[in-house]
């Protein structure tokens, strides 16, 4: 068994630091390199992509991450944990295995395929068969948006990843896996952690919730000193240096900017965190006060003592629905008076949006520069120098919502003065694609692991 | 004294659905009994009037020096039905950083607590 196993994160979401995989892999030792590709809506962008083309549904992206790293991967045997199958695995492998046999991968990757995730197709069955799905915030049954539904994927844990290492995968390709099982998966597979050694699931998932965000925990987006925190621009992705113990070293590679310092790494700790007493996975429930953090030398924190409990004996599942239209149009007033005639423009355009009878199920304004984000906590900003409108819409009726988009342009000629900021045209229509988490039973949905070579 | 959260504390927030979270973590580990005593769940609440739809809860981590709130109700139905700009709550830290709190001045002088400009 190896003493420290390295796991290193190289993509925090789709849409991250192209380089920064290749960046993991160049500037140190590490045996994993994990990539998070799944936010709540990518799954139902991908499930669209997919609908018109049945070869697409994954994370492009994932493909020339592997193109950057195959000589590492080849030369060095380091392995890649992605969830960037999305609602297509085996295609998003098939595309891989192409993009690697031409740059001397033939035959030497052995691709680890995990299925098992995506219930769309079994919808209708699992809600006849009783499972109604109902929204985890509002209690409604999934039936009410059944029509509308475009992709259901059940949260899957560590073990088909692990299932896939012990089969000899050096790239393992997930769909809807947990963002921590990425960094669990490989850790259970070196350490042999076994499925009730609840203490050490529970570090497996601590380390992959500190890391999974990317430069989150080592720098980036971090308020405690931001000023002193070094070169950002050239930041170093964080990596985790385990141990069979379930303790283990949160640090980046030498030469990186940003900082990995305990108030860096509390702050990752406690991002979108809710009873911290149960941080609930598929494969075990994480109490995070019990999480101990120490300085360890330069650029290096300590975490250990994490304990952990039993899962519960459901999966969560996200379900992506169509939710109707929305549209954000922008206005920019500048001094004097310019929150004053930034409101003078808000009333206006709601009383045009009336005298047209364009009826929206919502309707939010908002004053950048004055209480957009801070509300009244933000003190009298009567003498800011300048203030946007932003006024968005939201319905079901796809046509008001574009009329709405018409109303923008005509005020700068027509309302308060001193008015800008209006050259990016009109404002686009979205079709707005809504989040329904639910739970389902755990008996009910079964992975499936197949290694391609 | 009065002092100002944003002297004491670092925070992030973020969201799950309609709720934002945010953690407040004390800048010196001494100064978190501050933190516990004085920014209570009906503190918050009062604070984010107003700005919020629901309740607010508390949950207390000492062992990272910090304290977790999840605002209910704060992001406009959060996710992509939002219409906020900060329909991820992401900025709900410094927000709550805002907050100036009444410590007696004994206590302030033997924790070393700076006060509010």
């Amino acid at each position: 068994m190896k003493e420290v196993v390295r796991v290193a994160a190289g993509q925090g979401f789709w849409g991250d630091d192209l380089d920064a995989p290749r960046r993991q892999v160049e500037g140190g030792p590490i045996d994993y390199l994990m990539l998070d590709y799944l936010a709540e809506v990518t799954m139902s962008i991908l499930q669209k992509q997919k609908e018109r083309d049945p070869s697409l549904g994954y994370a492009r992206d994932f493909v020339g991450a592997v193109e950057s790293v195959l000589p590492a991967v080849l030369d060095r045997g380091v392995k890649v944990i992605a969830n960037a199958g999305g609602v297509n695995p085996p295609a998003c492998a098939a595309a891989v295995k192409a993009a690697a046999d031409g740059r001397g991968g033939k035959g030497k990757l052995r691709i680890g395929v995990v299925t098992g995730d995506d219930l769309l197709s079994r919808l209708d069955t699992l809600m006849a068969q009783g499972h109604p799905l109902s929204n985890m915030e509002t209690g409604e049954p999934l039936s009410g948006v059944r029509d509308r539904v475009l992709s259901a994927n059940a949260y899957i844990g560590s073990e088909p990843i692990v299932e896939a290492l012990e089969g000899g995968a050096n790239i393992v390709i997930t769909g809807r896996s947990t963002d921590t099982a990425l960094t669990m998966g490989p850790l259970r597979h070196e350490f042999g952690w076994g499925a009730k050694g609840w203490d050490h699931l529970a570090a497996g998932i601590v380390a992959g919730h500190i890391i999974e965000c990317g430069a989150q925990c080592s720098g980036g987006n971090c308020l405690y000193d931001w000023r002193s925190i070094p070169d950002l621009a050239n930041v170093g992705y964080p990596l985790v240096e385990a141990r069979a113990d379930g303790s283990f070293v949160v640090t980046k590679h030498p030469k990186t900017g940003g900082r990995v310092s305990v108030q860096t790494v509390t702050e990752q700790l406690v991002y979108e965190m809710g009873d911290p007493h149960a941080y609930i996975t598929p494969d075990v429930i994480a109490d995070f006060t019990t999480i101990r953090l120490a300085p360890d030398g330069e650029n290096r924190v300590r975490v250990s003592g994490i304990k952990g409990k039993p899962p519960t004996d459901k999966l969560k599942v996200s379900v992506a629905y169509r939710a109707g239209f929305k549209a954000v149009g922008t206005l920019v007033y500048a001094w004097p008076d310019a929150l004053e005639k930034a409101q003078l423009a808000d009333r206006i355009l709601h009383e045009r949006l009336d005298r047209l009878g364009l009826k929206f199920e919502h309707i939010l304004s908002e004053f950048v520069g004055a209480s957009a984000t801070h509300g009244t906590l933000a003190g009298d900003q009567r003498n800011a120098p300048e203030v946007q409108l932003r006024f968005g819409v939201r319905g079901q009726d796809r046509a008001a919502v574009e009329r709405f988009t018409r109303e923008i342009a005509p005020l700068v000629l027509n309302g308060p003065p001193s008015v800008t900021g209006f050259a990016g045209g009109r404002p686009k229509v979205e079709e707005i694609v809504a989040y329904w988490p639910a739970l389902i039973d755990k008996a009910v949905v079964k992975t499936r692991v197949d290694i391609i070579q | 004294m009065r002092v100002r959260l944003l002297d004491i504390a670092h925070a992030r927030s973020g969201d799950k659905g309609d709720t934002a979270n945010v953690g407040v973590i004390a800048l010196q580990p001494r100064w978190y009994e501050v933190l516990d005593q004085f920014v209570t769940r009906k503190r918050v609440a009062d604070h984010f009037r107003g700005m919020i739809e629901g309740d607010v809860e508390r949950y207390e981590l000492p062992n990272l020096n910090a304290l977790n709130f999840l605002l209910h109700g704060a992001l406009d139905g959060g996710g992509t039905l939002s219409l906020k700009t900060d329909a991820q709550g992401k900025v709900f830290s410094t927000a709550l950083l805002r907050m100036v709190i009444d410590v007696p001045d004994a206590e302030a002088k033997r924790l070393g607590l700076p006060a509010a400009g």
